[in-house]
């Protein structure tokens, strides 16, 4: 039954399903921390096999398998193309770095033991790649149902935690209602045809009506797993809820084979090219980007923080989707495979970037014991290896030059700027202030990435433990290293990424940039505009000052420094306490975004003899639209039970009706 | 790279950091004769500068190492920036590396750094400062990017000097969407460069200010070239002014040598008079209190924004 098998995808293939095993493998010794830690390695050593894999020959034409296993009249099939192969290289980068990192992760804790965590983590890398490289809906679907159940278990980890219990609840819940519009999407695709296959559903032609439907289905579907606004509810609980690593995972590559889910749908098994269905990513994205980053920047848990800030870059992704969309639509090719360009450059950031993030706030904890801002500080003097990690991912985040957050919404708002010249009268007024959302977003991460990093390592330790915290173990160290590599890498050596991006959106999309020309250390992504930019060169340029004025501040004066206590101002009697707190540095973003939140505040009487100050800060959209739907399921299933009797004598009398009903309705 | 190139490029370098000090005296002395007050010296900066650099730093007992490195990286990112704003020329190669959406983005990289610095002490004002200082970056960094957007979309580039050779080439017409911008660059260099009415450069009451309350555990060398780096900050400012909204007179690719000494005091006169605008800016209102400054801001966005859509509907 095996077709004709070209060796990249039987390899693809071959690692995922060895993910599975290393997982199985776990489950050996379940109990035993030095096992499964010598196992992480080797789930590494796959990723990084599968990222070189997929990246050696990106633009290589498609390959498809099929494979005797599935339904009875549906094998599964599998498929490899471009698109499937720069998602393998996140999946198989970011894991690796994580693996490495998860193998001197380990402690005695309570929660489920080292096998089963080994099981669930690969499971899970399995199981993306599975979506990833899956060619119909039923793999597809397999490979989505076990990502999110695997992710669920791992979420769930230290399940005797009610409020994780909780979170895995509402992540599961919310999961799988992304999964049946997902699934009722695919049925609207096949198009009568009742064939399951994607090549079935690319052939299909569906009625414009119809592939709206579809397309609206998909981007609910993917858009919920993106953690869109207002789907974005299960998000903040989850991501922090799970081990950090896992954390790093769910945000840095989850999300993302959401995105790739969306970009299959669209651009590959619709084709259609209706230029207005843009128009509804770009407005949701937008928001969300806006949204995220505004509630990130009130946080005063860290990891907490950084899954809003998911939420605000995943909002970026989706806008940037909905431009590529619109450009398409009204046939401005070279436009419109800059967007996707910077879509998939913005992905690969993302993935690293908040992988490195989440690793960083993963070793604080294992340091400190601490997740509130408000109890840490200062961790720079004692975790200097992970402060200054942390610092790359922080910059990179907050998209300054010459790191490579800067790169994606470079090329980005390079898109945005000529949204004007769409041939639509109205809404080519209204594309370039997406621009200045963007800008708003961008703007506000810088923000909450001060936050994050002032707060947690800069200053003066909030508690006394924090004075025996310690610097991360060398599997940490490693990990942090290669993802902090990574990102500096993709900021000053941008072409040869968007060399490698041009080409996959070519293969996938047939839209082209135009051939590049300037030299390898220059982006110039479209030459008729003049635009460039060079990271490296600016590095350099900033390194060549500082170094310059080093020295001649050493030759010319002197460089003698002396240690003395604080100044501040000449009070005295300075003390932790007066610094700013989590809530203090977001008090700005609470006054000026007031409307966005829904504020409690309970502020002290003069009388009292121990004052509070107590400020909550909710989410609108969760008690508009969620606590609503909550009472009004609730109140469904009350109506409903009352149907359960719990007499059999009242269960046959139903069973009585509905046969007396259906033969009624049949005869 | 042609010699004419490496010309302009070390003039602009050189006139950047030589000059910054001296614009920001010229600033305090156009301030005192409209306060009617006596005026320092001109050379009043580089004094202050010099004197910093002799004497001792003192670091307090938990500064970490960002926070040493902090002022150089500050001060290496407003020279760079003032290296690839064209003032005089626009022949300048490293514009190659950065156009003027980096330029925004090295800004904000000085920013960070300096609020990441002034939270490394971990004292009340330093915290305060950082939070303010991101608040204002917050908001001023999409209406500036907004201004420069506009200026993009006239000459189709991102390219600063082809936005400014572009402008500085075609007749002396009026874009009214440059109006509009013009208004909202100003607020946002006030607001930017920590001057009345957002902040106030001449006090230290703790209540009100901003950019000083991130300096206050700097002293010698480190405060001298944050200092420094200020005032390049202004200086880079203006240059921006300058080059997109009164860019005649700079030597453009088509011009000579001649052209290029021409514009060398032609920028003194555009500083002095840019001074003296401040000055009086700066005499005439007065300083909001912090959360004002969102509306502020605000305020310029919308300009920028109008400006946008001016240029969309005129077509100019």
């Amino acid at each position: 039954m095996v077709t004709v098998v070209p060796a990249s995808l039987n390899v693809c293939v071959a690692l995922v399903g060895l993910l599975g095993l290393i997982g199985l493998a776990g489950l050996l010794r379940p109990m035993s921390v030095g096992w499964n830690t010598a196992l992480f390695p080797l789930g590494a050593v796959c990723g990084v096999a599968l990222a070189w894999n997929a990246a050696a020959q990106i633009g290589a034409p498609p390959q498809t398998l099929t494979l005797p296993i599935g339904l009875p009249d549906l094998p599964m099939h599998l498929r490899l193309d471009a698109l499937a192969r720069v998602f393998l290289l996140l999946l198989g980068a970011t894991s690796s770095a994580v693996s490495i990192y998860y193998a001197g992760y380990f402690r005695r804790e309570h929660g489920n033991g080292p096998g089963l965590l080994c099981l669930q983590y690969h499971l899970f890398l399995a199981s993306m790649g599975l979506v990833l490289l899956a060619d119909d809906a039923y793999a597809f679907m397999v490979g989505w149902e076990c990502m999110a159940l695997s992710s669920y278990f791992l979420v769930t980890a230290q399940h005797r935690v009610p409020e994780i219990r909780q979170a895995g609840f509402l992540y599961l819940l919310m999961a799988h209602v992304g999964a049946i519009a997902i699934l009722l999407s695919f049925g609207v695709m096949q198009g009568g045809s009742w064939q399951f296959t994607f090549d079935a559903m690319r052939s299909a032609q569906l009625a414009p009506a119809r592939a709206a439907a579809a397309f609206l289905l998909a981007l609910l579907g993917f858009g919920g797993k993106a953690g869109l606004v207002p789907l974005h509810v299960w998000l903040p609980e989850a991501h922090p809820a799970a081990p950090s690593p896992v954390s790093a995972l769910l945000s840095g590559v989850m999300l993302k084979t959401a995105v790739y889910g969306v970009l299959r749908v669209t651009f590959d098994l619709l084709g259609a090219s209706v230029w207005w269905w843009g128009l509804v990513p770009l407005a949701v994205g937008l928001f969300s980007a806006v949204y995220g980053a505004v509630f990130a920047a009130v946080q005063t848990d860290m990891k907490r923080l950084l899954a809003y800030s998911s939420i605000e870059n995943l909002g970026i992704v989706f806008s940037a989707f909905g431009l590529a969309l619109v450009f398409r639509g009204v046939g401005m090719a070279s436009l419109a495979a800059l967007a996707l360009v910077a879509l998939l450059y913005h992905s690969l950031n993302h993935a690293f970037i908040k992988s490195l993030l989440f690793l960083g706030t993963g070793a604080v904890l294992h340091s400190t014991g601490e997740r509130n801002l408000g109890r840490l500080g200062g961790l720079i003097h004692r975790m200097p290896w992970v402060a200054w990690l942390t610092l790359i991912g922080a910059l990179a985040m907050a998209g300054l030059p010459p790191l490579n957050g800067f790169v994606s919404e470079w090329l980005l708002l390079q898109a945005f700027l000529f949204a004007h010249e769409v041939p639509r009268s109205f809404v080519n007024m209204l594309l370039p202030l997406g621009a200045a959302i963007l800008a708003l977003a961008a703007a506000l991460a810088g923000y909450v990435m001060v936050k994050f990093f002032g707060v947690i390592f800069l200053g003066q330790p909030r508690e006394t433990a924090l004075e025996r915290a310690h610097d991360a173990g060398a599997f940490e160290r490693a990990g942090l290293a290669v993802l902090a590599l990574a990102c500096l890498a993709l900021g000053l050596f941008p072409t040869h990424l968007v060399g490698l991006l041009r080409v996959v959106v070519q293969q996938f999309t047939g839209l082209a940039l135009p051939p590049q020309t300037a030299p390898w250390w220059l982006l110039v992504p479209l030459p008729d505009r003049r635009a460039s930019y060079s990271g490296l060169i600016l590095l350099i340029a900033i390194a060549a000052v500082v170094i310059v004025t080093l020295l001649a501040v050493r030759h010319f004066y002197h460089r003698r420094v002396r240690r003395v206590p604080a100044w501040d101002c000449g009070f005295g009697g300075l003390n932790a306490r007066m610094q700013d707190t989590a809530e203090g540095f977001g008090q700005p973003i609470r006054h000026v975004f007031g409307s966005f939140f829904a504020m409690q505040r309970e502020l002290p009487s003069p009388f009292d003899r121990t004052p509070q100050y107590r400020v909550t800060v909710g989410d609108r959209i969760w008690r508009g639209l969620y606590l609503p739907l909550e009472t009004l399921v609730q109140r469904a299933a009350n109506a409903v039970a009352r149907l359960q009797q719990g007499r059999i004598a009242t269960y046959l009398l139903y069973s009585f009706i509905t046969l007396v009903t259906l033969l009624a309705l049949v005869l | 790279m042609t010699p004419i190139e490496v010309i302009t490029q070390a003039l602009e370098l050189i006139a950047a950091v030589t000059v910054a000090p001296l614009f920001l005296g010229w600033i305090n002395q156009c301030r005192a004769w409209l306060q009617n007050r006596s005026a320092p010296s001109l050379w009043l900066p580089y004094r202050g500068i010099r004197k910093l650099f002799h004497k001792d730093a003192l670091l307090a007992e938990n500064a970490s190492g960002l926070f040493r490195i902090a002022p150089y990286v500050v001060f290496g990112a407003m020279v760079v920036a003032a290296a690839i704003i064209p003032s005089m020329g626009t022949r300048l190669p490293l514009t190659s590396a950065a156009d003027a959406i980096a330029l925004v983005g090295l800004l904000a990289t000085a920013r960070v750094f300096q609020s990441l610095a002034a939270m490394d002490i971990g004292t009340a004002f330093g915290s305060l400062g950082a939070r303010r200082e991101m608040m204002v970056g917050f908001l001023a960094e999409p209406a500036l990017l907004m201004i420069i957007f506009v200026a993009s979309l006239i000459s189709a580039t991102t390219a600063l000097p082809a936005i400014t050779e572009n402008l500085a080439t075609q007749a002396l017409g009026l874009y009214p969407s440059l109006a509009f911008t013009g208004v909202a660059f100003t607020l946002v260099l006030l607001a930017e460069n920590a001057r009345i009415p957002i902040d106030n450069p001449a006090t230290h009451l703790e209540l009100t200010m901003i950019h000083e309350a991130m300096l206050l555990e700097y002293s010698a060398r480190h405060l001298a070239l944050m200092e420094w780096a200020a005032a390049l900050k202004l200086f880079n400012y203006a240059c921006i002014g300058f080059a997109l909204f009164v860019p005649w007179g700079i030597s453009t690719h088509a011009s000579g040598p001649a052209a290029l000494l021409a514009s060398i005091p032609l920028l003194g006169i555009k500083l002095a008079g840019a001074g003296l605008g401040l000055a009086l800016i700066e005499t005439v209102s007065a300083k909001l209190r912090v959360f004002r400054a969102p509306e502020f801001l605000a305020v310029a966005f919308l300009f920028a924004v109008l400006g946008l859509l001016v240029h969309l509907l005129l077509g100019s």
